[in-house]
């Protein structure tokens, strides 16, 4: 018998009852007015604002595409400077990859994923909203550059040691590193969030195999964040260390290389791709049953080419490093995986193909746009397996045809199932429908001019025209095509200004949309649109994977208030945490309502990037002081707070805890996850230590100076005495020992800060200078990692002695205390391999 | 901010198939060019859109080296595999679009996922594959006949014949015997550049701190274009070379007359204010004590087709504008405007320049 046998029948209906209930959901999910907008963090909100910033940031990369095209359109033109044209350029591919193609993934599931899923909310609403403003401060920071001449400069792949010499390149790079470092910290919360979702917060029920196929991709573009934005952000911070204090990471005269960025940026740049072109698939998918009047075939085909894409996707980055003199081995092992990938994305196809087959394919706006996607990707992803192979990739490299084949990729991978997906879900959001006449003029407007844009281009490219440059002469031959594309360019402008005025125009004459405009499945079109703050009346018990065509009743009994948490007496906004596999229900989690604390806290964060790039460093300290206060205040009136009771009725006799800590609940997913993508960004910096050894022979290099051995070991005593502190104490707690509990975290806060002292001095001591060689470098960047790393888990000790000693943390509600544990896990991690790296590297040296 | 189109037929070398050229190349003569505008449009409009037979000395599809030449081959037949697939797909897509619905059909479904996703591509694909990597090896193999060494630097190419009597430096124009392999070790002082002459065969990227290698075999004699592939600063636009392939006697002749010392002064007074305004500091003139080594050796000047890095012709007003202010024909570059120079030094000075054969 499971749980669902045991629930009880619904309460007969009462309509007082009804009222009252949705008077207290209407109160406790109501929205802020006026100024106090900023203050609002539910998803449906957020997620809008998040599309709205991504689809602004997307005009303006457009428009800097239009000036490109435009000073490209005729030889010898003189319509832009070159230093400007470098600056578009490299804002162009900088704004579409890192502010729309990234970020509107993100902002597309907040906004929908928990409708798709049958709950009310993302379970860390305040974090959604903490991404959404760093990112449009980042964002506004990185292309507001450009009116001050001061916009990066140097291409969006920024290669050293262009980008490295800052007699090369100027703040813009700057700019570059810290403004998008920032937004990527935003991009892997969200992330963090919207794998915790998928995991943590589906409706009871919806087991893994009955969940939306939306929800899987969601998931595996989430786990690809997390280990493609890291190493990314490692070699940022190499670079602005090279850039700001001359550390030696890239140049050569000091045991640096060049290509170590190239290899940290694409173990990044690749999976970007598919980090890109996934989330649309996912669209595609979730809509194509609407239009089919059937289920996907191959379901859990689908699923594993998706997992089978990212896996792949991280093999594949030297394929965008053919011409970088590689060994021949090399070269044929990232060959055959670049044209392995070809091999899962087919297979997705070709079941969305099979489901047209099988089912009644229904025409509409959405598929049009689905179509265009088809024909356009396709054809990107066959001249993506003719660059796969090696010399043909030597010919075009760095070439047009590259340019043409990779908006082929993007545009019908990316964009144009967003696209559909925005005629699709446009009701959802407004209540209204968009033109279908219009739509038309969008489509083939934006079809047409793509292929006049970019066809020719991959001809340019045979041609003989390189990529990035912003002139050419008539006796190149390349004038008629690139006319040809600029014209083409204009047309894909033209429809997007139609969709823009399409999207903006009042519809307030035109009817209400019906419910369920597409009779579409999925759980979002169950209520009418567009929907209320607090969602769903009551949150169903899902058994099916198209509960709206398979359980006929449930559109009835989830507005009867018949199912989970139909009222919120205590005045709390809560949704229900379920196991990650079966969707059983496991707690009640109160989520937080709006707040100031994350948009101030994001506006102290983002100071402490934007003026470390003018190097106001007393500054850059006061806003990081306000930064961490004001996460402290967050944390501690907003988490695992000792509840007022340990379980609830949520409705049909289920009673749920409404606190949990450990691994069941979704603060600790969060810890363990975030630790993931941090833990990626160390191995960014082992990577580099690696890197070093296989280019320099004997590495370290003979008569560079060592880390002291004997101070070494004291760092290691201290620091790993410091761990297992943490760790006993989060038992002594759970046991009673309060005062004990308490006093080994006290102990464990002083063993941390000596453990630094000593791991610092063991650099000290023996004169390493990360200026001189990459040796020093890459030693001091891993201990002060650590350091950084024990750094913040000294203020979190002291949050949880705090917590101990003010009673919020008590041996019953001791969510914080194993969330610190399962972080110190972590860094003692890291500690063990640093210390291994500075001390028992060295001694593998062959001796002369 | 001129990036010129003809290159006047002065400068040597031979010319493939002289009366075609002047239709369609960039050594064209000007007024030929200019008439000949529309039909050339035209006609090369008709040739692109029949995707074939369009030549420039740029293009990769010309052949001029067996690097090239292979990869052409293999362009040719991935695009019509890659045509047939998607006219494929598309039918299919198409088809399964407009056919009743099939729900009885899953096994025919199932094939066609099996069929269409797995099997056909995993075929295709280990063949290309295999394809791919013989034809690299190809493109690999061979004991070089000649070594050259290019630097690449902002923004211009400096190049060292390797011969047994000492290295012949040069810049921005590489000639080649016709028929010889040639291996070229490329390398930089800067940033990363990237030595691309796509009739000829492939790229290969320039590292500071590292030296690699591209071998090319050219099978066709004339004047082909080269590029910085790699971006590399303000300028990357206009970093350019040629390469010219030649006879292999002619080219003996002339890196015979390479490695000799500067021609005797054509303007004595040309030669003291070339010393005295101090572009010996950066540029040498092998004979005269100017040794500077941070911009291109002068030495013979005058026997190339160009200047400022493949995008002048060297004619005595492209020679004089670029000395007045290199950075309004070339935004970015590093050599330092002589505006003061009096009339009578500037033409002293381009005599001198324009005698340096």
């Amino acid at each position: 018998m499971t749980w669902i046998d045991r629930l009880a029948p619904p309460p007969p209906p009462d309509p007082d009852r009804h009222a009252a209930e949705t008077a207290r959901l209407n109160e406790v999910w109501e929205q802020p007015k006026g100024i106090a907008r900023l203050t609002v963090v539910n998803n449906s909100s957020i997620g809008k604002w998040y599309l709205i910033a991504s689809m602004a940031f997307f005009t303006f990369a457009g428009i800097l595409a239009l000036l490109i095209r435009l000073q490209l359109a005729v030889p010898d033109n003189d319509l832009l400077t070159a230093r400007f044209y470098n600056q578009a350029f490299t804002l162009h591919g900088t704004a579409m990859m890192f502010l729309f193609a990234v970020p509107i993934f993100e902002a597309v599931a907040i906004l929908m994923m928990p409708s798709l899923l049958g709950t009310r909310e993302m379970p860390f609403p305040r974090l959604s909203a903490f991404s959404f403003w760093c990112f449009v401060i980042g964002g506004v920071f990185v292309c507001g550059s450009i009116l001050f001449d001061a916009a990066p400069d140097s291409g969006w792949f920024m290669y050293a040691p262009l980008s490295s010499d800052t007699r090369q390149t100027g703040i813009g790079t700057d700019i570059w590193l810290l403004g998008l470092s920032f937004i990527e910290v935003a991009s892997i919360a969200a992330a963090v969030e919207l794998i915790v979702g998928v995991l943590k917060c589906r409706a009871p029920g919806m087991r893994l195999n009955l969940m939306p196929l939306y929800g899987w991709y969601v998931l595996v573009v989430g786990a690809m964040i997390l280990f493609a934005f890291p190493p990314l952000i490692a070699g940022d911070l190499m670079l602005e260390m090279e850039r700001a204090f001359d550390w030696a990471f890239f140049d050569v005269t000091r045991g640096g290389d060049p290509l170590l960025w190239q290899h940290l940026f694409w173990i990044f740049g690749h999976p970007e791709v598919y980090i890109v072109f996934l989330p649309s698939i996912a669209l595609i998918a979730t809509m194509l049953p609407a239009f089919t009047r059937r289920g996907v075939v191959g379901h859990s085909w689908i699923v594993l080419s998706a997992v089978g894409v990212a896996f792949i996707s991280f093999g594949l980055w030297v394929h965008h490093m053919y011409t970088t003199g590689l060994p021949e081995i090399s070269l044929a092992f990232f060959s055959a995986a670049s044209e392995a990938v070809a091999i899962p994305t087919g297979i997705q196809i070709f079941c969305f193909i099979a489901t047209i087959y099988m089912g009644t394919f229904v025409r509409s706006m959405p598929m049009l746009f689905a179509a265009g996607a088809l024909a356009i990707f396709v054809f990107g992803g066959l001249t993506g397996v003719m660059i796969a192979v090696v010399p043909f990739d030597m010919q075009v490299h760095d070439s047009h045809f590259i340019v043409a084949h990779l908006h082929y990729t993007l545009i019908g991978g990316a964009l144009f199932p967003l696209f559909a997906g925005y005629y699709y879900w446009f009701p959802f959001v407004t209540g209204h429908m968009l033109s279908r006449k219009a739509g038309l003029w969008v489509f083939w407007l934006i079809f047409g001019g793509f292929n006049i844009a970019f066809l020719p281009m991959h001809w340019t490219g045979i041609m003989g025209m390189p990529r990035r440059v912003w002139t050419y002469s008539a006796a190149d031959g390349w004038s008629t095509l690139n006319l040809v594309s600029t014209i083409g360019a204009f047309g894909i402008a033209a429809g997007f200004l139609i969709l823009v005025i399409d999207s903006l125009r009042p519809k307030n004459r035109q009817p209400d949309c019906v419910r369920n405009p597409w009779q579409a499945p999925g759980l979002e079109w169950i209520d009418k649109v567009p929907g209320k703050n607090y969602g769903l009346r009551s949150i169903p018990l899902v058994t099916t994977r198209y509960p709206l065509w398979d359980q006929p009743d449930l559109q009835r009994q989830v507005e009867a208030g018949e199912w989970f948490l139909p009222d919120a007496p205590e005045g709390r906004r809560e949704l229900i945490v379920t196991d990650v596999l079966d969707a059983e229900p496991m707690y009640v989690q109160r989520v937080p309502g709006p707040g100031w604390l994350p948009f101030f806290a994001a506006i102290a964060l983002s100071l402490v990037f934007i003026l470390t790039t003018w190097h106001l460093w007393m500054l850059v300290i006061v806003s990081a002081i306000a930064f961490v206060v004001l996460l402290i205040w967050w944390l501690w009136t907003g988490t695992a707070r000792p509840p007022e009771t340990h379980a609830k009725d949520v409705g049909r006799g289920l009673r749920l805890p409404v606190y949990a800590s450990g691994d069941g609940s979704a603060g600790w997913w969060a810890m363990f996850i975030t630790m993931t993508g941090d833990l990626t960004a160390f191995l960014g910096i082992v990577f580099a230590f690696f890197f070093f050894w296989t280019v320099h022979d004997p590495f370290p290099p003979v008569g560079s100076g060592l880390p002291d051995t004997g101070f070494l070991m004291i760092a290691a005593v201290l620091l790993i005495g410091a761990w297992v502190a943490v760790g006993a104490s989060k038992r002594l707690n759970r046991n009673g020992r309060v005062n004990a509990a308490l006093w080994l975290l006290v102990a464990g806060l002083l063993a941390a800060m000596g453990g630094c002292a000593a791991l610092i001095w063991a650099l000290r001591v023996n004169g390493l200078d990360p200026t001189a060689h990459a040796w020093d470098a890459t030693c001091w960047l891993l201990a002060l990692w650590v350091c950084a790393h024990v750094g913040i888990g000294m203020l979190i000790i002291g949050y949880c002695a705090a917590g101990i000693f003010w009673r919020k943390i008590t041996p019953a509600w001791d969510a914080d205390l194993g969330n610190v544990a399962l972080y110190w896990h972590f860094v003692g991690l890291s500690v063990v391999v640093t210390l291994t790296l500075l001390g028992l590297f060295p001694l593998l040296r062959a001796t002369p | 901010m001129r990036f010129h189109a003809e290159v006047s037929a002065q400068g040597g070398g031979p010319r493939r198939d002289l009366g075609v050229v002047s239709e369609r190349k960039p050594w064209a003569a000007p007024a030929a060019f200019r008439q000949n505008r529309l039909r050339r449009i035209a006609a090369f409009s008709i040739c692109a859109l029949l995707l074939g037979g369009c030549e420039g000395a740029h293009s990769m599809l010309e052949g001029a080296g067996t690097g090239a030449a292979a990869v052409e081959r293999l362009f040719w037949v991935m695009l019509a595999a890659a045509a047939v697939i998607w006219a494929g797909i598309m039918a299919l897509a198409f088809h399964a679009a407009r056919i009743k619905a099939q729900p009885e059909r899953e096994d025919t479904a199932e094939k066609f996922v099996l069929l269409g996703g797995v099997v056909f591509p995993t075929v295709t694909l280990i063949a290309l594959l295999i394809a791919g990597m013989l034809l690299l090896r190809g493109m690999i193999g061979g004991e070089p006949d000649l070594h050259v060494a290019v630097e690449g630097e902002q923004w211009w190419w400096r190049v060292d014949y390797r011969t047994p009597d000492g290295d012949v430096s040069t810049a921005n124009e590489i000639r080649l015997p016709l028929g010889q392999t040639v291996e070229l070790s490329l390398t930089s002082t800067d940033v990363i550049h990237s030595f691309w002459a796509p009739a000829l065969g492939g790229k290969m990227d320039m590292i500071p701190g590292r030296t690699t290698t591209l071998k090319l075999t050219p099978v066709e004699a004339g004047r082909w274009g080269g590029v910085c592939a790699e971006f590399c600063g303000t300028a990357h636009a206009q970093m350019r070379f040629e390469i010219v392939v030649l006879p292999p006697e002619e080219f003996e002749t002339w890196l015979a007359a390479e490695a000799r010392p500067a021609a005797p002064a054509a303007s004595a007074d040309g030669q003291q204010v070339f010393l005295t305004a101090g572009c010996g500091a950066c540029h040498a003139v092998r004979g005269t004590g100017a040794a500077g080594t941070a911009g291109p050796d002068l030495t013979h000047l005058a026997a190339r087709a160009t200047i400022a890095s493949g995008i002048l012709p060297l004619t005595r007003e492209q020679l004089r504008a670029w000395i007045d202010d290199p950075d309004a024909v070339k935004p970015g570059a590093l050599m330092p405007a002589f505006p003061d120079l009096a009339p009578a030094q500037m033409e002293a000075l381009l005599d001198y320049l324009t005698g340096l054969t």
